[in-house]
């Protein structure tokens, strides 16, 4: 870890702007309204591997992506590639070549209209990165048996295709340009779990075979830990939990990573006492004070209700950064006991 | 000629092709639109007479009843105007006229309007306000009345001799204006679902510059409706320009189309030369129903939810 990480985020921050129209606000006499998607996450991927985050719908884990690959400015922090803010790196090309993206949804990630050579082709084209016709059309041949197709499958147009192949084809489109770092936005949760299982070895065997960088974005802890270095896990728009993906899995600190291993079905049906997490996740509009989940979290204190935590080194294990006043002052009860859970629970 | 074949087959095999096929009204009503489009293109070469030829006028033949009745004469099949011109002839190059002006009015208003719409959903924010916003203006006044005021500024800005030379052109102009807004409320809507999809980040994230996502990515999948408003513009648009010419507003008495016989044939409705107006009234009628009824099927056959 002694080479400068290939992505370095610092209290990044995104909000929007929900508000009705202006209009319709100044009749009804209410204020605007802002939603903080984001709010304050730092986090560093060094060269080669993978940080996945996880978390629950909302929380704010495709912002982040977006935020990454510069598709929406940030309202606060920045983001550094490479060493170059993000602004500045995505305004030359040679950089911009270097960052691509995966998307969620197969069915809409491919323009219908064109040609699956087309659609791997266009970075080849936008970048200017082949001299002649042939050449690129001997790239495109490639891409697409290094995805698992088939070269005459370019003629094809997406609607001929299936979940599963269709993100081969957006992985063969975000290899083209030759990128050393790639931001998965939930690449598998719209396919099947055979099919997942297909994609997500794909997508290991191309990093180990290229040295690809990866930023991971899932709400399926199985998924996570399959391919994750480190995790990530986000809460409200916020970082909980920052840990090396084994030491998440067997010694999880943070109450709100704990509740999500409970919430992993168990195969084995120990019929152990599970203790559901109560409430509901607050709205973003208008977050808790102090820590996002003291409402729902069973060692919230005054403190929680009234100061931000930061991530810092938790007590005992201290490779996981854990944003907990409660771990922090040891109220958790140290090293959690709770380490089969996690084991036994994640075999599927 | 592989490719050719390949694409013809594919276009006989589609399922726009077997709808086509399995509606009888709109095999008929293309069969219909098709002979008025062909008798129009091809006037000059198929119609019995030249109606622009002074020369071959005679006042004798004048008033003529069509070929079917007592005093009939086969010369002028459809009867023959006061002048002595051959209705029937009169007919096509008068459709002639009207498709000309119905065909440029939608393609200007298309232009326009898909431009527009374009613009207005990809942009969004205050450009898409404006934008709309005239829109809405624009609509709530009737197509006619737009077409109408532009034609009479038009006619009170220009000189006589230029006006008459630019004629058509303000016709098209003053029709294809007024009809713009529906192409651009479609088009943006559309446009705003597919500026948020994936492959449009995914070419943004590339670098892509704004207009050639919006003209290479966005603007080929809102496209499809614009076929089917277009179609059912085309109509619009023969109407319009033949209200306008029925008003004395349209094309110049030199060019008549179907609207000005209708109108000179009025005059001699009610003195028993009914054939003079009937028959332009049915090649109108003829025209634009089945140009409307091919529109219906089209938006029918295209409509995945109908199906």
């Amino acid at each position: 870890m002694a080479e400068t990480p290939i992505l370095e985020v610092d209290d990044l921050a995104r909000s929007f702007d929900v508000s009705r129209p202006w209009l319709q606000r100044v009749l009804a006499g209410e204020g605007k309204r802002i939603l903080r998607a984001v709010d304050g996450i730092s986090f560093a991927i060094p060269r080669g591997t993978t940080l996945s985050l996880v978390g629950e719908s909302g929380c704010g884990k495709s912002t982040v992506a977006r935020l990454v690959v510069g598709l929406y400015p940030p309202s606060r922090g920045r983001v550094v590639f490479e060493g170059l803010e993000l602004e500045r790196a995505r305004a030359i090309a040679e950089q911009r070549r270097r960052m691509q993206m995966i998307f969620q949804d197969p069915y809409a990630s491919l323009n219908p209209r064109w040609r699956v050579k087309d659609i791997v082709a266009e970075p080849i084209r936008a970048f200017g990165m082949t001299p002649s016709a042939a050449a690129q059309q001997a790239k495109v041949a490639e891409l697409l048996t290094q995805v698992g197709l088939s070269p005459l499958d370019g003629e094809k147009f997406p609607h001929e295709f299936s979940g599963g192949q269709r993100q081969r084809i957006s992985i063969a489109r975000a290899l083209s340009s030759n990128p050393d770092f790639l931001v998965c936005d939930e690449p598998t949760s719209a396919l099947d779990v055979s099919v997942q299982a297909q994609i997500l070895n794909l997508m290991k065997d191309l990093q180990a075979r290229l040295g690809l960088t990866y930023l991971f974005i899932s709400h399926n802890l199985a998924v996570v830990r399959q391919v994750s270095d480190r995790i990530g896990v986000m809460y409200l728009g916020r970082l909980v939990e920052l840990a090396p993906a084994e030491t998440l899995f067997t010694t999880p600190r943070h109450p709100y990573t704990r509740a999500l291993m409970e919430a992993i079905p168990d195969l084995e049906m120990t019929g152990r006492q599970r203790i559901p997490v109560g409430g509901e996740v607050p709205s973003p509009i208008s977050p808790p004070s102090g820590c996002p989940f003291h409402p729902r979290c069973p060692l919230a204190d005054d403190r929680c209700k009234a100061e931000r935590p930061v991530l810092l080194p938790a007590r005992g294990t201290e490779a996981s950064l854990t944003a907990c006043h409660a771990v922090e002052e040891g109220r958790d009860g140290g090293v959690p006991a709770a380490q089969r859970v996690g084991t036994t629970a994640i075999a599927l | 000629m592989a490719a050719i074949t390949s694409s013809l087959g594919r276009m006989l095999d589609s399922d726009l092709f077997w709808s086509f096929r399995h509606s009888p009204v709109t095999v008929i009503s293309a069969v219909v639109a098709l002979i008025c489009i062909l008798g129009a293109v091809l006037a000059p070469l198929i119609a019995p007479h030249d109606p622009f030829d002074v020369a071959t006028l005679n006042l004798i033949d004048a008033f003529k009843p069509p070929a079917w009745a007592a005093e009939g004469d086969a010369t002028y099949p459809l009867g023959s105007d006061d002048q002595g011109r051959d209705v029937l002839s009169a007919i096509m190059y008068g459709a002639r006229v009207s498709l000309l002006v119905g065909f440029c009015a939608v393609l200007f208003s298309m232009v326009v309007g898909v431009g527009i719409g374009l613009l207005a959903g990809y942009a969004g924010g205050a450009v898409d306000g404006v934008l709309m916003r005239i829109a809405d203006i624009q609509l709530t006044f009737p197509n006619i009345l737009i077409a109408l005021l532009v034609d009479g500024i038009a006619r009170a800005a220009l000189p006589a001799d230029v006006h008459d030379r630019v004629a058509l052109f303000v016709v098209i102009f003053a029709i294809g204006i007024s009809a713009w807004p529906q192409f651009a409320r479609t088009v943006r809507g559309s446009t705003l679902v597919e500026r948020n999809k994936e492959y449009v980040l995914a070419a943004r994230v590339i670098g892509i510059s704004q207009l050639r996502i919006m003209l290479t990515h966005v603007l080929p999948n809102v496209l499809g409706p614009v076929l089917v408003i277009a179609t059912l513009g085309l109509s619009n648009a023969i109407i319009s320009e033949a209200t306008l010419s029925y008003l004395g507003a349209g094309v110049p008495q030199t060019q008549p189309s179907l609207g000005t016989l209708i109108r000179i044939g009025n005059d001699f409705l009610f003195s028993g030369e009914w054939w003079i107006a009937i028959f332009p009234g049915l090649a109108l009628i003829a025209m634009v129903l089945s140009v409307n009824l091919l529109g219906d099927w089209l938006r029918d056959a295209l409509n995945p939810r109908l199906r």
